[in-house]
């Protein structure tokens, strides 16, 4: 058990990463299932194979697996 | 030129990462509370962290456009860069050199060459380190600003501000802890953002082998044009990269660079120091994807006139570093834009924060302690740390606004790290491996090495003497020229060295235990699994460094 002044054990990088990954994942993908919903036609080359939305997806899931094996 | 436009989400992606980098500097500042904390992290970092750190230290956003650029200019030479040199450079300080670093329990390289030499040799190293670290920091700082005001447009006194300001905050609440940490984060954020390029530039060119057929044949090879410079576009030989960035530039850097060898210092026993570069070696080898593939796939891509993709434009000029921005304009609808931009962010901010969490610690011990106040106490230590932080902070951001009114400063930059790095490789190698090179060999060896690189970059640089004297080929480039100037002034700085330590005082032998090769008895440690073995990781390591040169040869 901790001290009242001891901080409490320090969280791994790991754990940071998770997070990181994790909402930027998120926003990434929700704009980009958004879009989908909303038929929002973007210019960008290869657009019809919507990489927000599965590298988004990527993006959560390592964040995800990084974040509950950390916490 | 039209500037990548940003949208709501891609500020919300920059957003979140700004609110990290923040957050963690705080959130770990009650964690640092003695100088080892602050200077070495503690030294409780595993083999993983402290070897991811130790790439990204070196894996800066300008590396990243340069590169790119670079493949775009002159093809899969720029792997040279990345495999032969590097890996070779990383594994020998990881088996050979680091039972020296991490057992002697310096704090600093400078902190070395005081037990291995003497306090000038110390002091000499700590301030050519610490004008060297400020000067690549305030220089990162200004091309920084220069790839944000280029591509998005952004204000120049706010992005060089906005960036000084949030590394200031973070590096002085917590130290070398949060720059590994937002070090290891930038590692995850530039292969989340940039290998995505990539994997779209392959897909619309149809494959990883249509891309190398639609580059000139040259462009692909690796080996087999280095026999004529006139056959390669870096024009060099095989001899200038093999001897100058394979060995001097590579060793000079990566063993004796206080920037990455600190990270190393972090870990949390020997076998996880020498386990740290034998990791990053593994990933170092893997960033090619990104740059190289980057600069091939932006060069097919520009041959073919109906992709409607070039690079830009300045005055008449094409801007090479604008291939990795324009990829990522190309392919990444908003949201993924806002990663990219934050992958490139990233690499600038945390470059920064690593040369500031290097230059404070030299400027610490090396300098202050060693000139100032012998007798200060852990906690004044810790205070100068932080006050170093900012002061290092205000002269970056000085050398920035320099650089942005003498903008070729930005062409010295890669001679910076041969005037000092290549010639303290010969002293780093001669004090580690021969008993009997002697402090003022040592020395006066440094100086003469650093003293004729910068000699014969100024003779070069201003005609006083025919470059083919240095590169000894009828054609040459600025990065040959680089390669063989480090190669000179490591065999200068190597055989000074050898020739005053035969007719001066050396240390008594009993001083140099644990520090030079033959003098350090040999710990007989438990048996060790075969996949917890450095050397084992290493072997492996060197074994695909060989395979990719001849698949790429």
């Amino acid at each position: 058990m901790n001290e009242p002044n001891e901080p409490k054990k320090m969280k791994p990088i790991w754990y940071f990463v998770g997070l990181v990954l994790l909402s930027m994942g998120a926003v990434i993908l929700l704009t980009g299932i958004y879009g989908l919903a909303t038929g929002t036609k973007h210019t960008t080359v290869l657009a019809r194979l919507h990489p927000d939305v599965w590298w988004g997806a990527v993006m959560v899931a390592a964040g995800a697996i990084f974040f509950f094996k950390n916490r | 030129m039209q500037a990548i436009g940003l949208t709501f989400v891609d500020w919300l992606v920059i957003a979140i990462y700004f609110g990290f980098v923040l957050g963690i500097g705080f959130y770990l500042r009650r964690y640092t509370k003695t100088e080892e904390d602050f200077f070495l992290a503690g030294r409780k970092n595993s083999a993983w962290v402290a070897g991811l750190a130790f790439l990204s230290a070196n894996l800066g956003a300008l590396e990243l456009l340069g590169m790119t650029g670079n493949t775009y200019k002159y093809g899969v030479y720029v792997a040279h860069f990345y495999w032969i040199g590097a890996i070779p450079a990383m594994l020998f300080l990881g088996l050979y050199m680091m039972p020296f670093y991490y057992s002697s329990r310096i704090k600093s390289i400078p902190g070395y060459l005081k037990l291995r030499f003497d306090e000038k040799t110390r002091v000499l190293n700590g301030i050519s380190f610490g004008v060297m670290t400020l000067l690549v920091s305030g220089i990162n700082l200004y091309a920084m600003a220069l790839v944000l005001h280029t591509f998005l447009r952004w204000n120049w006194d706010v992005s060089i501000w906005a960036s000084a300001v949030t590394v200031a905050l973070y590096v002085t609440m917590s130290g070398l802890m949060s720059a590994i940490f937002t070090e290891i984060i930038q590692f995850f954020l530039i292969w989340f953002g940039l290998f995505l390029v990539s994997v779209l530039g392959i897909l619309e060119i149809g494959g990883p082998g249509e891309v190398f057929s639609r580059v000139p044949e040259a462009f692909a090879k690796l080996w087999s044009t280095s026999g004529d410079p006139t056959q390669n576009g870096m024009l060099v030989t095989w001899g200038g990269i093999v001897l100058g960035l394979g060995f001097v530039l590579s060793f000079g850097y990566w063993t004796t660079d206080f920037l990455v060898v600190q990270r190393a210092l972090s870990a949390k026993d020997l076998r996880s120091a020498r386990m740290t570069p034998i990791l990053a070696s593994f990933f170092k080898m893997g960033v090619p994807f990104l740059v190289i593939m980057g600069g091939l796939i932006a060069l097919a891509l520009a041959r073919d006139p109906s992709s409607g993709f070039a690079l830009l434009q300045d005055g008449g000029k094409i801007n090479y570093d604008s291939a990795l921005p324009m990829l990522i304009a190309r392919y990444y609808p908003p949201g993924l834009i806002g990663l990219g931009i934050t992958a490139l962010l990233a690499g600038f901010m945390a470059g920064q924060a690593g040369n500031i969490s290097a230059f404070n610690t030299v400027w610490t011990y090396d300098i202050y302690q060693s000139l100032f106040n012998r007798k200060a106490s852990s906690k004044h230590l810790l205070w100068m740390g932080r006050v170093a932080t900012l002061a290092g902070i205000l002269l970056s951001v000085g050398t920035a606004y320099w650089a942005k009114s003498f903008p070729s400063i930005m062409d010295y930059m890669q001679a910076i790290f041969s005037w000092v790095n290549a010639p303290l490789f010969a002293t780093m190698l001669l004090g580690m491996f021969v008993k009997w090179i002697t402090p003022n060999g040592a020395f006066w060896g440094l100086i003469c090495g650093m003293g004729s690189s910068f000699t014969m970059f100024l003779a070069v640089k201003f005609s006083w003497i025919d470059p083919r004297l240095i590169t000894m080929s009828g054609v040459q480039s600025d990065m040959a020229a680089n390669f063989w100037r480090a190669w000179w002034a490591w065999l200068i700085c190597f055989v000074v060295t050898i020739v005053i330590s035969l007719f001066t005082k050396k240390k008594p032998e009993e001083e140099l235990t644990g520090l030079v090769k033959g003098l350090t008895p040999k710990v007989a440690g438990a048996p060790v699994p075969l996949l917890r073995r450095p050397g084992f990781w290493a072997i492996l390591s060197l074994a695909i460094l060989v395979a990719l040169n001849i698949w790429f040869w």
